[in-house]
């Protein structure tokens, strides 16, 4: 039998979008930087910035869940 | 070399993991298969251990404010509750809604106050709450927060006006010293990675101050909610009243600051039909108040969901009720408080530069001959 809230899903779909663009960001940065390595230290800190962006987006649908769930 | 070591940890770790949920996994099969052998007696203990361990109530309990700042054990620090209600101010110790037992007492003041999940509400004599009476409850207590914030408030005032009198004293031609050289290149980071490159170089300076001053206090109430004990481990940054308060802040000084250019921008757009303009009025009117609520959701979503997580992996060891669960649980709960560490100065700096960003469109200067060849050069680059 499954047990679970709609909730759960939720947080599933929302973990699906973010691994896709944090991994999107992490090839554009490995790219970026095997094409110039010399802009590795930019280059690494812009793509840490843009991960947390896309971070915070999936953690607003973990908070949304959590509420549903509660 | 030493990558490899680390990955062939990282695998082991992961493999230790899996296998831990699949051991669970059967458990689970026998303990249906007892409960199908023998429902009248397998029943009992499964409602009873629902009962002991909540792992959403428990979760819920520690990231909240509250009255009075656990400790250890059976002791927490007492705090000043301060309540307003239609018969005046009452001053007393939270201490007074516990007796010796440790059970939540009612308090008879100038009305029957009991904290009921975690609100001081007016309770009648049946311990019921009173609705009507309780509207007119105002509580301006010391909760955890507060105290929490005062602790932060401290420690910034220590740390940085040791810091400004040394710059008072030596001026700024010598080397900077002590905790000086500590603060130093934080405070240029903030001018020369976030100030300058986002409001620019002729209007940063008045700015400066807002903007150290928002750093350094999300800086120190995110590394002071990932302390464990006493004096830390309130979630002032996780709270979503704090991070508002910051975001009104960052809401006033933007529209104040703004000039005509940019409310032209909002609510007649240069350079459209006038058709478009209509339309865009609205949207970019609406763009004003998402900003400070994207800071605002942004910050509280992301500690908190930093607390859940470390809380829910401790909590794995009281899931499969087994201390060896530890041996999995404490590893990735202090993994997950390195990323935390990073996350807590991560969002202190996205805060403050997406400030310093709206500051610098509110105040940006445009002229258009300038904006045009500059489109000119970026499709060159191009």
């Amino acid at each position: 039998m499954v047990v679970g809230s709609v909730a759960a899903i939720g947080a599933g779909l929302a973990a699906i979008g973010a691994g896709l663009g944090i991994g999107m960001i992490g090839k554009g940065a490995v790219e970026g930087i095997a094409r110039q390595p010399e802009a590795a230290n930019e280059i690494r800190s812009n793509m840490i910035v843009a991960a947390a962006f896309v971070e915070a987006v999936a953690l607003f649908a973990v908070v949304v869940a959590l509420l549903g769930n509660g | 070399m030493a990558s490899r070591t680390i990955k062939s940890l990282l695998v082991l770790c992961l493999s230790l993991f899996t296998m831990a949920f699949s051991g669970n996994v059967f458990a689970n099969e026998k303990v249906v298969q007892t409960e199908q052998s023998n429902p009248a007696a397998a029943h009992e203990p499964a409602a009873h251990e629902a009962e002991a361990f909540n792992v959403t109530e428990t979760i819920l309990d520690h990231i909240k404010d509250d009255h009075s700042w656990h400790l250890w054990g059976h002791t927490s620090l007492p705090l000043p509750v301060i309540l307003y209600t239609p018969k005046g101010f009452e001053f007393f110790s939270s201490a007074k809604f516990m007796n010796e037992h440790h059970e939540e007492i009612m308090y008879k003041g100038n009305f029957d106050y009991k904290i009921i999940e975690g609100k001081i509400k007016i309770v009648d004599a049946t311990e019921a709450v009173d609705v009507e009476a309780s509207k007119g409850l105002w509580d301006f207590s010391i909760t955890k927060n507060v105290a929490s914030l005062f602790v932060s408030v401290f420690i910034l005032l220590t740390v940085l006006l040791t810091a400004a009198g040394a710059y008072k004293k030596t001026g700024i031609t010598t080397a900077p010293k002590g905790v000086q050289s500590f603060m130093e290149p934080i405070v240029l980071f903030v001018r020369d990675e976030v100030a300058i490159p986002n409001i620019g170089k002729k209007k940063f300076a008045k700015y400066m101050p807002f903007l150290l001053t928002i750093f350094f206090l999300v800086l120190v109430n995110n590394f002071l909610g990932l302390v464990p004990f006493f004096p830390g481990g309130a979630n002032v940054s996780g709270n979503i009243a704090f991070t508002m308060t910051l975001a009104v802040c960052v809401f006033v000084v933007v529209n104040l600051s703004a000039n005509k250019n940019y409310w032209e921008h909002i609510f007649w757009m240069p350079g459209m039909h006038w058709s478009m303009k209509l339309f865009l009025a609205p949207i970019e009117l609406i763009g004003v108040f998402t900003k400070p609520i994207s800071l605002m959701i942004r910050l509280f979503a992301n500690i908190t969901a930093g607390h859940i997580l470390v809380l829910s992996l401790i909590c794995l060891i009281f899931i499969f009720k087994t201390v060896y669960a530890s041996a999995i649980a404490v590893p990735f709960a202090v993994f997950i408080g390195m990323i935390e560490l990073l996350v807590a100065f991560l969002q202190a700096y996205i805060f403050t530069m997406l400030s310093a960003m709206y500051i610098g469109m509110a105040t940006e200067e445009h002229h258009h001959e300038a904006h045009e060849h500059e489109g000119h050069k970026n499709v060159a680059h191009h």
